[in-house]
């Protein structure tokens, strides 16, 4: 079997495992956060955080949750970071710099999971385990809750009511994130990846020279990375290493694990609007988007000119052996349509327009399909955006499963939409405007300008990944991405609430033959190209000096 | 229907002669004033633009910086031209309605008592303006009537052409639903004493004057929602642009060999290009149609006769989910026409057409008369003249007897033909000793299951027993092509609702025929008003139709209440649009327009959308393929240099507007049908054309550009 055949027959065998997968995760996490009744389990938590679990909330007392409950997760992770060397099980590593720390701070509770550091040389036990892997979860848990929030909006009718945030965060966190990662974690442990509390191990290599190598809690912390489209890595060469990853199957694992939720989200969501086409809808627009990104990126890098990828066949620079092309372009392409961010191959290595389908992927505002819950929810803020223009095309007020789509409506669709290229487009202006800025490029000219992009691109996004010869860990670096990221995130998420609101307050219009149908391929046909033209649009010009620029040379 | 002469010539509707551009000039230059512009921000920003390479050519003159600040300004001249030629068409019903307005006096009564029996009383003469609400003013044939009232005492035939364009003149009388005149119009005979109910200034005429002119438009609200679309994108490309300027000057230094040219050198991109692709890329074709396209849907509206009150109102009615229908007059020609005579067994059907003839030539209702032209039509019999025969004997109809008939004296013998209710009719035949034969019965239901009136005909002749000698089908005739149209209606999801006095019976049998959805039978005007609350609560958009008083609170509660002008001042007062050929069918048109105004919308958006993919292709090779030669793979339409590329895609997004002011005016074509169909169509001729287009133009407009001198 040549490598390109075993490329495609593995995203094949992706393709089906996801699909077996769709209805019944989706149909799991909708009767999850359904469920009228209380188990006596999730009473006992709610008395313990003082959550009054009867009480409904409205958009806006539900965003001073998400804020209130994001705002001490960062302060408490800030603190931990910066006292580690006070606490146990530290392994001797000092307290992490501040920039540092607000940075790792930041990325862990956004979902970002962008590292300025190295996990094995920087963080020890505890904090790995009850800082970041606690925040792995609840982040994921507040995603998937905010997009849950949003279809409620679809749903109810005539209604400020909107669910309480503390019940979809604890439900979600127990009934979905920690069985999955739980189960995740021990087939990874059965393929070999390296569970322990080992302090740090010496050893000689083959040259003679000493080793550090670290142990801990990987196989539990690699299971919600992945799950939880995090992406932070407990070293730092993340899913490349070989005891996060290692083999070819435990690969597969990985990018199922980081492709499931946000796959299964539309059935959750098309079940509860009581309409499951409109499920297969959304995911068919996910789908026609990373189908084609992942042919595009497994194709750029098989195809790969230069006289080194020539002679071994395709652009292996920076990619693993044990992966090979196939495998790692749809690792790279999973990671990168979703905020995972997690990597098993260099993307900094990728062919120039490979790399610039990553970047492209990312700028898409990761909806294909996105992290968990914040692609669901960016995919419907598209999907109204489209059946703006599109209701307008066929002479009614526009409409979105019976909810008008009307001034206020398009005001939250056109903030939200507006956030992610403010903040990446601001932020790459103002890092070139600063000379010093450019010594954190490895390269020069436009592969440099690219790394940099990449940055932005990915903070902004949450998504974490980064072009690895980027040198990130400055000040200015810290302080701009850990802002990209933060506002990246909780901008567009208090948007989001706010549009689920003026969305559950409307009374539904009963569809007719003039109503737009939103579940024919027209229409996922006319998302998907909204999608290409608006973001093709906004980032052309700094595409054309980066990745195209590089690659038409 | 009425014929459907309007006020002013009709514009026409596609083709713009090259006068009314000239004609808009002055106004479209007014508008450049800022503080007009900033209202519209897509185009305010191209305005602002085109200032900022107006300094920066003067500062630095060249061939290319004038060619692009020319063209700016034509850019944002042409979308103010397209809003004064859309506004222009209605001033010019504005003037000829003012004209109406002149200055009328007033013959107010002396004494504010309306109650006189004959003009000859003291009146004070007060100009039309100062009238108040309540005052009383007589008003005698060949004089204006000054002001909005209803007529209190009199009957007068009036001359309404001067506002509705209707030359036959219509009686207004008082009390009843034909009470209502309006200002400006003319008292033909007779004469009147009219309440006025409008105060100064705020008279029909006034308000329909405002209205054409445009200048009472406010942003509907499917127009702010699309605004906000446009704004947001208008940001992001002024983000998309501006932090390109870093990132060109970062790339510009590191190919320093790069030679300095009019369109980047060492500071970046040069400020004319940077705004060239600014201007190019924010939605400026939608951004500059987007008011002309309101006004004109205005515009399309009263050229139909029928003036809304609101743009609001117009957009509602492309919303419509439920149309409430009168059947009398909207859906049916009104009145009941005998459609069939049926007999009972014994009875040739001639002598049941004779008969019914006879016994009906003294029913003047309409009823009866059709009567009489259906015998005539389907049984060759003469029209009789009451007087021709002799000895006869005439009973009239009314509405006691509910029977009308004859007592024919045939030598001695009385020969008795009665025509009326089946019921009195048998109570009749019984009456006179007659024994009516069962299958009486069978047929007047026959004819009541199939919707129609039986009317029962019986003889009766002295020494004989009276009998019944059959049944006349009396049918309410529905219009012709009024079930296609509810197909076509229903093919675009909206859902008939006929409205009707009839009992149910009757009402199930027209509405299948007439093809409406549902009816609403036995109606009383509450229960009307129920039928609106109660679709309004399932999410649905009401529109309707009405003329009398008792319409008023209908017509205030749907979302879209098109008042007749024939009714009354409270129906026109309650509804949002007034149809001034009071033709209730005319619903189904408004709807149609409401409809093709957002699809105009939608559609010009899609296109401005679309149009940017070639504008890229033409503008980021030709600034950047000088840094980077590679980027010249992007100059897909090979245009002839960097500087004539940028000229071509700001002329072609000038001209573009020019191009599409007629389809902004007109509307898009628009064939009811599914949204899925409406969609798929536009989606093609305005998303793919949108993409397509450009290339062809831009290509097109360079090949010429290229040869100004300092161009190729």
């Amino acid at each position: 079997m040549s490598a390109t055949t075993a490329g495609i027959v593995f995203i094949a065998a992706m393709a089906v495992a996801l699909a077996a997968t769709y209805r019944p995760l989706g149909d799991y996490i909708y009767r999850v956060v359904t469920r009228e009744t209380h188990y006596r389990v999730e009473r006992g938590i709610y008395r313990v955080i003082g959550a009054r679990a009867g009480e409904e909330q409205n958009w806006a007392g539900y965003a001073k949750s998400v804020l209130a409950f994001s705002a001490v997760s960062v302060l408490f992770l800030y603190g931990f970071l910066r006292l580690q060397a006070f606490l146990p099980l530290s392994l001797g590593f000092a307290g992490v710099d501040p920039y540092v720390s607000w940075n790792t701070a930041v990325s862990f509770v956004t979902n970002t999971n962008w590292q300025a550091y190295s996990g094995e040389s920087t963080m020890g036990h505890l904090v790995q385990t009850t800082g970041l892997a606690v925040q792995n979860f609840v982040s994921a848990a507040v995603g998937i809750a905010v997009a849950v929030v949003l279809v409620r909006g679809f749903a109810r009718k005539a209604t400020d009511k909107l669910g309480n945030f503390w019940v979809d965060l604890v439900r979600i966190t127990v009934w979905v994130l920690l069985p999955i990662a739980t189960i995740g974690a021990i087939v990874l442990v059965a393929g070999g990846v390296v569970q322990n509390f080992t302090d740090v191990t010496q050893a000689v290599t083959a040259t003679g020279d000493t080793q550090s190598i670290t142990g801990g809690a990987v196989a539990s912390q690699e299971a919600i990375k992945e799950l939880g489209t995090n992406g932070g890595g407990f070293y730092n060469a993340n899913s490349a290493h070989p005891f996060e990853n290692p083999t070819s199957w435990t690969n597969f694992i990985e990018i199922y694990l980081l492709l499931m939720i946000p796959v299964a989200l539309p059935r959750t969501f098309g079940r509860i609007v009581g309409d499951n086409r409109q499920g297969y809808a959304i995911v068919a627009v996910m789908s026609v988007l990373a189908l084609a990104s992942i042919a595009a990126v497994f194709g750029f890098e098989s195809m790969a000119n230069g006289t080194v990828p020539q002679a071994v066949t395709a652009a292996m620079e920076g990619k693993e052996v044990r992966f090979g092309v196939g495998d790692s372009s749809l690792f790279a392409a999973a990671t990168t349509l979703t905020s995972t961010g997690a990597v098993n191959s260099f993307h900094d290595s990728f062919t120039s327009f490979g790399g610039g389908v990553l970047i492209l992927n990312m700028m898409f505002g990761e909806v294909a399909p996105g992290g968990v819950g914040g692609g669901l929810y960016g995919m419907l803020v598209l999907a109204v955006i489209t059946v703006f223009v599109a209701g307008l095309m066929v002479g009614r007020t526009p409409e979105y499963l019976g909810k008008k789509i009307g001034a206020r409506e398009m005001k939250l669709a056109s903030l939200y939409f507006l956030v992610t290229p403010a903040l990446l487009l601001t932020g790459l202006a103002a890092s070139f405007a600063l000379p010093v800025n450019l010594d954190s490029m490895q390269e020069a000219g436009p592969h440099g300008l690219s790394e940099m992009l990449y940055a932005f691109t990915s903070a902004s996004n949450n998504n974490g990944s980064a072009f690895g010869g980027f040198g990130a860990n400055t000040p200015w670096f810290n302080t701009a991405l850990g802002l990209c990221m933060l506002f990246g995130r909780f901008l567009p998420i208090v948007f989001v609430l706010a549009l689920a609101g003026s969305l559950a307050r409307q009374r539904p219009v009963p569809a007719s033959a003039g109503t737009l149908p939103t579940h024919r391929p027209l229409f996922v046909g006319m998302v998907v190209g909204v999608t290409l033209v608006l973001i093709a649009l906004t980032f052309l010009p700094v595409l054309a000096l980066g990745p195209l620029a590089e690659g038409l040379r | 229907m009425s014929s459907m002469a309007t006020v002013a010539p009709k514009a026409k509707g596609g083709l713009l002669d090259p006068g009314q551009w000239v004609k808009s000039a002055p106004s479209a230059l007014r508008k450049l004033d800022p503080r007009l512009m900033w209202r519209n921000p897509v185009m305010f920003i191209v305005e602002i633009g085109a200032l900022f390479t107006t300094v920066l050519a003067i500062g630095d003159p060249s061939v290319f910086a004038w060619l692009i600040t020319v063209w700016l300004w034509l850019t944002v001249l042409f979308a103010n031209a397209a809003e004064a030629i859309a506004e222009g068409r209605g001033k010019a019903q504005a003037d000829s309605l003012r004209k109406a307005k002149t200055d009328t006096v007033a013959r107010k009564l002396a004494k504010q008592d309306p109650d006189i029996t004959s003009p000859q009383v003291e009146t004070v003469d007060v100009p039309a303006p100062e009238l108040k609400r309540g005052d009383y003013v007589l008003v005698e044939a060949g004089q204006t009537i000054p002001g909005d009232g209803d007529v209190v005492t009199g009957i007068a035939s009036v001359d309404e052409s001067a506002i509705t364009g209707e030359s036959a003149p219509v009686i207004r009388e008082s009390g009843g639903d034909r009470c209502a005149v309006m200002g400006g119009t003319r008292v033909l005979s007779d004469w009147v004493v009219v309440k006025i109910t409008a105060e100064p200034g705020k008279s029909f005429l006034d308000r329909m004057i405002a209205l054409v002119e445009g200048s009472e438009r406010r942003k509907t609200p499917n127009e702010i929602a699309l605004n906000i679309l446009l704004s947001a994108m208008t940001i992001i490309f002024v983000l998309a642009v501006v932090t390109m300027q870093p990132v060109a000057v970062f790339s510009k230094d590191y190919m320093a060999a790069a030679p300095d040219s009019a369109v980047l050198d060492g500071n970046g991109v040069t400020g004319i290009v940077m705004v060239s692709l600014l201007v190019c890329l924010i939605p400026t074709t939608i951004g500059a149609l987007l008011s002309a396209i309101g006004i004109a849907g205005m515009d399309r509206l009263v050229q139909r006769n029928v003036l809304a009150m609101s743009g609001r109102a117009v957009e509602a009615a492309g919303d419509v989910d439920t149309l409430l229908l009168d059947k009398t007059g909207t859906i049916t020609y009104g009145n009941r026409r005998a459609s069939s005579f049926l007999t009972v067994p014994g009875v040739s059907a001639a002598h049941l057409a004779d008969a019914a003839q006879l016994s009906s030539l003294a029913d003047e209702t309409p009823e009866g008369r059709s009567i009489v032209v259906y015998a005539k039509e389907s049984y060759g019999l003469r029209e009789r003249d009451a007087g021709e025969l002799a000895h006869a004997e005439w009973i009239e109809f009314t509405a006691q007897t509910r029977m009308s008939g004859v007592d024919l004296d045939e030598h001695g013998t009385v020969h008795r033909i009665r025509k009326g209710a089946a019921a009195q009719v048998i109570e009749w035949v019984r009456s006179c000793g007659g024994d009516p034969n069962p299958r009486v019965d069978d047929l007047v239901d026959q004819v009541s299951r199939e919707g129609g009136t039986p009317l029962a005909v019986a003889e009766h002749r002295d020494g004989e027993a009276a009998r019944v000698l059959g049944v006349i089908y009396l049918k309410d005739v529905v219009k012709e092509g009024m079930a296609e149209r509810f197909a076509r209606l229903r093919a675009m999801g909206i859902r008939t609702v006929m409205v009707t006095g009839d009992n149910p019976r009757t009402a199930k049998a027209i509405a299948a025929e007439a093809g409406v959805d549902d009816f609403l039978a036995e109606a009383k005007p509450e229960d009307k008003m129920a039928l609106i609350k109660r679709e309004q609560e399932a999410g649905r958009m009401v529109a309707m139709t009405g003329d009398g008083t008792n319409d008023a609170p209908a017509l205030a509660a749907a979302d879209v209440g098109v008042a007749m002008n024939t009714g009354t001042s409270a129906a026109k007062e309650a509804g949002n649009m007034v149809d001034l050929d009071s033709d209730p069918t005319k619903l189904i048109e408004i709807v149609a327009i409401g409809k093709q105004l957002l699809m105009t919308r939608g559609a010009l958006t899609t296109f401005s959308i679309a149009n940017d993919i070639a504008k890229y292709f033409a503008i980021i090779p030709a600034i950047f393929a000088v840094i980077y030669p590679g980027l010249d793979a992007l100059n897909i339409m090979r245009l002839a240099s960097p500087e004539s590329a940028i000229v071509s895609a700001v002329v072609f997004n000038a001209l573009v507007i020019i191009a599409l002011v007629p389809l902004a005016l007109k509307g898009v074509g628009y064939k009811p049908g599914s949204a899925s169909a409406l969609l798929r169509r536009n989606l093609l001729v305005y998303g793919l054309g949108g993409i397509v287009t450009p290339f062809i133009g831009i290509k097109l407009i360079d090949l010429l550009v290229a040869l100004i001198p300092g161009m190729a």
